[in-house]
């Protein structure tokens, strides 16, 4: 099946109009020898096919459709409503590109408008730009942006251990030739936010911590915030948006940058993307900021309308003096995370977190009375907590899936002191029976 | 000049959700707590949390509207330049949607997770065989990602092999914004390469800067003209003597589907895009999916993780699929692995297209582009006027109306039901008109569109102010950019009486 509208009338008209005969000569400038070549693939199915195969595939996995889920370690499984998807297969805007018109797309302007001030809100941020690919580049990108506010004079970036692994390998991954001094592990993987002050120093230039921190817990960074400030660094907080339907914001905490993964706002797991990647700060520095940015302003009718703003930042213009390559974002997930947040309201936001927060604590008391199992740390934590076991992690989790549970995450495969530490993740979808499920398995395993 | 003088206010056409907001409303409820509640850390509390209050009907209501004042592939004819603004179709939305897709979480045990793995481990070798290269990695999040990843493997390239000196990026002046970049992004310098008279790269220009500090060039070819660049082989053969390696910029695979494969012609890295080659939807500026495929040369230094089989295939059992680190990998370039949700919608439609289906995408593609362009050319100025591909450049002005710009155009083809092309684009030439139908417009759709351009060219000369103040027929007229700049409004508020009301 192909979508080639044309009839074979219609073709050879078309290429009368151009003077060849035959489609294959619109291909002479193509080397001859590397015309034409074979393509070893299978051949072409029907719609009617292609859904069966598709549907066969999806059913050999087992998802949280059908498992119960104690998974989180970055990516969570919250109710998504029913309403965002409908608007999401709107084809006015899941087929439109950048609004590079806005005469033709105030629909996606508009609506990038009001995600970015929510995420500002939600924040307690000025600003915040229409996306970045997910939470790790967010940071990435971060930290690129405070290289450049220091104009490279600064070489030191102090990120916490407690920013998820997978966000930190990113980060080092784009500097790799940028010859940073990226420090932060020295002060422990279970560290402190006072630990963590110790290694800020006048070379530094930006401090990266998240909030709550990988390992679920909750830590004021005011005075990290101070310590950074007072270095002359900038302060950037990675922020689960769940966790600031309650929690004091980021902004409050004086931070600079606020990013994180937008994916707990309506956005469905889906294997690790598509995603979004939130980027808030102050108005100072919204020069700075990579990225596409929506601001409003009138029509030649006097009609409040939208634009894409500060383009001479990016890339088409700048060319090789931009600061960042992005193009391509994550709109229509942005759509997705603004429609959440409309839907929710300030009354959803408070009650989801709040539903994480209690079922989370009543999991970690339940489990903690367990013998074998005690909770790792005592500071306060959100939705998320790390469990010290007896057993290999991996066995545990082997167990629990025997039993239909995704167990939590083995956080001895990123930090080698972590062994046995299982990352336990709970939110509103998991129901008071599935946490005693969970609990009474977990008894068995240390019977064994 | 277009005349922005405001009397009062300006109208509201849709309020924000902010100002549709009511105390109290909410637009989906959630259970009360199913366990016993635990204290709130209060010190750590939020004291209020400013967003908006709808409810459901609220909300639909309102991206309803605001749909509908977007232009879109399902609208209408999108020919947008460089951009692959072919028509996506429903089934992929269907089968990324189900249920043992979208639920899946990323860091489940690969024992649950076989299945994406499996489509993740397939898409990879269609890609490979597609381009003709050995390796792949499906993790960058766009095109741009892509051509990071491209480079940083250029550059862990050269410095595995200690060759510390090679710090310049050759890019062609015809090339996309995103090329010069992602080289200054990744420490590089840029050097730009002239184009000839044909289009092509001028190759006397090329060798001059071909020495041993070049880290490569990145080509996009067919190039940003819609041109196949006709010394293709010799200039990958140039860079390679000087120790080089070849970036391909994939964005105008949609002309060479099983036309012709990179690697053949001498590429080393290239990157697709799955949101223009394969049908993926634009999302109105995303999500994209940036693979990135190399030679086996390149292929230690792909981004970690890459799917391949952990355990072969044994009594009966069928392999197990598993996400494995190569061995001199750049590093990890996102979280996970990749726009997953986008795989299953490039998967569903290579299937569909088999080898024979993909070779008319390309082929109908370049017909659709060199119809139009047979039709406009003596009307519109094409500065490197041969044989097209899959899009071409015309220009957008004529000596004869010397106030007219491809602005004027591009806005009074809105006035006509169109999208319009590519128009800031490329830069080597004056008043870009990028023009890329794609292969799934039908001859009418073509013709109408054709004769919009032939009679804006007529109202260029005849009645030049219907194209300065176009668009008209849409709902909203052109916007006042500097205002924009200058007030920096980049985000709203509820109003500070809110709770009183």
């Amino acid at each position: 099946m192909t979508y080639i509208p044309h009839s074979p009338k219609e073709r050879d008209e078309m290429l009368a109009t151009i003077g060849v005969e035959k489609l294959k000569d619109l291909f002479h400038a193509i080397p001859a020898a590397h015309r034409y070549p074979d393509l070893d693939l299978p051949p072409a199915l029907t719609e009617m096919e292609a859904a069966a195969e598709l549907n066969e595939i999806a059913q050999a996995n087992e998802s949280a459709a059908e498992l119960v889920s104690f998974l989180g370690a970055g990516v969570y499984n919250h109710y998504i409503p029913a309403a965002i998807n409908h608007i999401l297969l709107r084809g006015e805007f899941y087929t439109a590109y950048t609004p590079y018109q806005p005469e033709i797309s105030q629909g996606t302007l508009q609506a990038i408008f009001e995600y970015q001030s929510m995420m500002a809100n939600l924040t307690g941020m000025d600003v915040a730009n229409a996306s970045h690919y997910d939470g790790s580049t967010a940071v990435a990108e971060a930290v690129n942006m405070a290289i450049a506010q220091f104009r490279g004079k600064r070489k030191r970036i102090v990120m916490s251990a407690g920013v998820h692994p997978q966000y930190r390998a990113t980060t080092n991954t784009y500097t790799q030739f940028a010859d940073l001094d990226i420090v932060g592990t020295e002060a422990g993987s279970l560290s402190t936010p006072d630990a963590l002050a110790e290694l800020i120093d006048e070379n530094t230039a930006l401090v990266v911590v998240q909030y709550p921190d990988f390992f679920g817990r909750v830590f004021d960074y005011t005075k990290l915030g101070e310590a950074a400030h007072k270095a002359g660094a900038l302060f950037c907080i990675v922020a689960n948006p769940t966790a600031l339907g309650m929690l004091k914001t980021p902004g409050e905490m004086d931070a600079d940058m606020v990013v994180g993964e937008g994916q707990p706002l309506g956005i469905a797991m889906s294997y690790g993307g598509p995603y979004l990647g939130f980027f808030t700060t102050r108005q100072k520095y919204v020069r700075k900021m990579a990225g596409r940015l929506v601001g409003e302003s009138v029509d030649s009718r006097g009609q409040r309308a939208f634009v894409l703003t500060l383009t001479p930042r990016e890339q088409h213009i700048k060319r090789e003096r931009a600061t960042s390559n992005i193009c391509s974002n994550q709109g229509l997930l942005a759509l997705a995370a603004g429609v959440y947040m409309s839907l929710l309201g300030q009354t959803g936001m408070r009650h989801v977190a709040e539903l994480c927060y209690h079922k989370a604590h009543y999991a970690a008391e339940q489990i903690a009375n367990l013998p074998g199992f005690e909770l790792c740390h005592d500071e306060p934590f959100f939705h998320e907590f790390v469990v010290c076991c007896k057993e290999p992690v991996a066995e545990i989790n082997a167990h629990l899936l025997e039993h239909g549970i995704i167990g939590g995450y083995d956080l001895g495969q990123d930090y080698p002191d972590m062994q046995n530490h299982l990352l336990i993740a709970v939110t509103e979808k998991n129901s008071k029976e599935e946490i005693d499920a969970l609990v009474s398995v977990l008894a068995e395993v240390n019977h064994d | 000049m277009t005349d922005f003088k405001l009397d009062g206010a300006p109208k509201i056409v849709e309020p924000t959700v902010y100002e549709l907001s009511s105390p109290g409303r909410i637009g989906v409820d959630f259970p009360e707590p199913d366990v016993p509640r635990t204290k709130l850390p209060d010190a750590m509390l939020r004291k209020e949390l400013p967003l908006p209050e709808l409810s459901e009907v609220d909300v639909v209501r309102h991206f309803v509207k605001l749909s509908t004042f977007n232009y879109s592939v399902d609208s209408g004819f999108y020919p947008l330049g460089s951009c692959t603004m072919k028509y996506n179709p429903k089934i992929n939305e269907d089968t990324a949607r189900l249920p043992g897709f979208a639920n899946l979480h990323p860091m489940q045990p690969i024992e649950t997770t076989q299945g994406a793995l499996v489509l993740m481990f397939q898409l990879q070798e269609w890609l490979k065989e597609i381009s003709g290269f050995d390796a792949i990695t499906l993790q960058p999040a766009a095109g741009a990602h892509g051509e990071f990843v491209g480079v940083l493997m250029m550059r862990a390239y050269h410095r595995d092999r200690n060759d510390m000196k090679r710090m310049k990026m050759l890019i062609p002046d015809s090339a996309h914004g995103t090329n010069p970049a992602t080289s200054a992004m990744s420490g590089l310098k840029v050097v730009q390469i002239p184009s000839d008279e044909r289009g092509n790269v001028d190759l006397d220009a090329l060798r001059a800067e071909a020495d041993d500090t070049l880290v490569g060039m990145m080509l996009t070819n067919p190039n940003t003209l819609g041109l196949f660049d006709e010394n293709v082989e010799e200039i990958c053969q140039i860079v390679h003597d000087a120790g080089g390696l070849m970036y391909g910029d994939g964005a105008n695979m949609n002309a060479m589907l099983g036309i012709t494969k990179m690697a053949d012609l001498g590429f080393d890295v290239m990157h697709y895009n799955l949101h223009k080659t394969f049908s993926t939807p634009h999302g109105g500026g995303g999500p994209g999916s940036g693979p990135v495929c190399v030679t086996a040369e390149l292929a230690d230094f792909l981004p970690a993780p890459i799917v391949d089989v952990v355990e072969e295939e044994a009594e009966g059992l069928p392999p197990l699929f598993g996400l494995v680190d190569p061995p001199k990998t750049i590093g990890r370039v996102k979280a996970f692995h990749g726009h997953f949700g986008m795989f299953v919608r490039a998967f569903t439609y290579i299937a569909m297209h088999g080898p024979d289906g993909l070779r008319d995408v390309s082929e109908y593609a370049v017909l659709n582009a060199n119809y139009i362009l047979a039709r406009l050319r003596d009307t519109y100025h094409v500065p490197y006027d041969r044989i097209c591909m899959h899009e071409f450049v015309a220009e957008g002005r004529w000596k004869d109306a010397p106030d007219i710009h491809a602005l004027d155009i591009a806005k009074r083809l809105m006035d006509y039901g169109f999208h319009p092309p590519t128009n800031y684009f490329p830069l080597i030439v004056h008043e870009a008109l990028m023009i890329e139908p794609t292969e799934t417009e039908n001859k009418v759709t073509l013709d109408t569109f054709i004769d919009a351009m032939l009679k804006i060219a007529e109202e260029a000369h005849a009645t030049p102010d219907l194209l300065h103040e176009a668009p008209h027929n849409t709902p909203f007229g052109r916007l006042d950019e500097v205002k924009a700049a200058k007030d920096l409004v980049l985000c709203c508020w509820l109003p500070e009486n809110y709770g009183e009301q």
